[in-house]
């Protein structure tokens, strides 16, 4: 049994290569093992104080964000809330500032969990995830690295250590839009991403959607075949498309035929504000409030 | 989780350096309350969801009953006895107060964490930012209105 202090990445490694499990803001770990989920770790690292893994980075290529970046700093970060708009949006539904201050994106993607808010918006716009060892560091598509509930293809000794995402080229932006029956502290009941670029006509140039918790692991469409269609008949046809593909569950929180009909109207609004970012208009982050999901206080 | 095993580290507390000798798996509401003896930090839901337990780390609002003790070393970490001023109540408790914001009282120290952490980086949030600030504390007796109302009263009073 062992608890340690990383103070820098090489020694967060070094542990890891030792057998220990990372914690970051403990936000799913300490309460997962309360639950009875998982008991908790007897060796932890904590990584909470890398902060050369804290840094949101804008490239030629587009955008790198640390790890240990909280979904705080993503919501109220200019960059991340004005041109990569899904993740925002996903991140500001993150249970409460609490949870937004202490929780990390590279903790969210690493639990793997189908009904993270920030999975399907990295998904459709394009996201590799960077992991390093005391091998080396590799880079994959981040569909790559959930491979069930739970379970990630990173192999042992392996830290999450940034998201990388492209610039979103223009006349493109995203949305990420949720289910939820109240309006914090809440897990998605469905939500889908959509990343959409649009043609100087305002027809469909690129259109991706990504669905949560509806699926072991995050869903993505890159529907290709509406490239040249209104925005309108996209939208509609995500709905139908997202309606078809999906594989939910009937659990506490919905049944799998509400989640087969929601998911589809989620997917819609998601494909529709993100054309309407797409086209310049600037709508509040997260975007939920927007089109008419949770009462207005 | 094998909760046998202790640790001895040194935790922060409104200024103060408290010695513990704890279980690794201890979270950090218990250590507050038990070892170090300042209740105004509560237990409510114990699972992350009501807020009761909020403390500052860093000035950041922490779901203490979620937070691991050992975690928490190294830190500056404000509980409710850290907001007071003396002898002179903090403008946050003075005015829940004076609005009616408080009926049964145990949201209240969670209340007051949330709403300091909020206006230490907005300092005059909307109602609607006031409600985003204060929605991981659940209040089952005042119906919120005294308490935003409250918040904002304060940040108008700390503007003047």
């Amino acid at each position: 049994m062992s608890f340690t202090i990383a103070r820098t990445v090489d020694e967060a490694l070094a542990a890891l290569t030792a057998g220990a499990t990372p914690i970051a803001g403990g936000t799913d770990l300490v309460v997962g093992a309360r639950h009875g989920k998982a008991a908790l770790p007897a060796n932890l690292v904590a990584i909470d104080r890398l902060d050369e893994l804290k840094a949101v980075v804008e490239t030629k290529e587009g955008v790198s964000i640390g790890a240990l970046v909280s979904h705080h700093a993503i919501e109220t970060h200019p960059l991340l809330a004005s041109a990569y708009c899904a993740l925002a949006d996903g991140s500001a539904l993150v249970g409460s500032p609490a949870t937004r201050h202490v929780g990390t994106l590279g903790g969210n993607i690493m639990n793997a969990s189908p009904a993270m808010d920030t999975g399907a918006p990295l998904t459709v716009m394009g996201a590799e995830v960077e992991l390093r060892s005391t091998r080396g560091n590799r880079r994959m598509p981040i569909e790559q690295l959930w491979t069930g509930p739970g379970r990630t293809s990173a192999e042992p000794g392996e830290l999450c250590v940034a998201i990388h995402l492209p610039k979103p080229g223009p006349k493109a932006n995203s949305a990420y839009v949720r289910l939820e029956y109240r309006r914090a502290m809440e897990i998605a009941v469905v939500g889908a991403a959509a990343f959409v670029a649009l043609a100087d006509d305002g027809t469909i140039a690129a259109l991706r959607v990504g669905l949560t918790a509806v699926a072991p692991t995050i869903l993505t469409c890159n529907l290709v075949e509406q490239i040249g269609r209104p925005v309108a008949a996209a939208a509609e046809h995500a709905a139908q498309m997202a309606m078809e593909q999906c594989t939910p569950i009937s659990d506490v929180r919905a049944s799998v035929g509400y989640r087969r009909h929601t998911v589809g109207v989620m997917a819609r609004r998601a494909v529709e504000a993100a054309a309407r970012r797409a086209a310049g208009e600037k709508i509040a982050i997260p975007v939920n409030r927007a089109v008419g999901i949770g009462a207005a206080s | 989780m094998s909760t046998s095993e202790r640790i001895a580290f040194t935790l922060k507390v409104n200024g103060t350096d408290y010695p513990v000798d704890v279980e690794q798996g201890r979270n950090l509401l218990s250590v507050i309350r038990s070892e170090i003896g300042l209740t105004g930090t509560k237990e409510g839901c114990d699972d992350c969801e009501c807020g009761a337990c909020m403390v500052l780390l860093d000035g950041q609002p922490v779901n203490s009953c979620s937070y691991l003790a050992v975690q928490a070393q190294g830190r500056a970490i404000t509980t409710v006895e850290g907001v007071i001023d003396g002898d002179e109540m903090h403008p946050l408790q003075r005015n829940i107060l004076e609005e009616g914001g408080v009926q049964c009282g145990f949201c209240t120290p969670g209340m007051i964490l949330s709403a300091h952490a909020l206006l230490a980086r907005n300092s005059s949030p909307s109602e609607e930012e006031v409600r985003i600030g204060l929605s991981g504390n659940l209040c089952r007796c005042t119906g919120y209105a005294k308490i935003v109302a409250a918040v904002q009263r304060t940040a108008t009073e700390l503007h003047a």
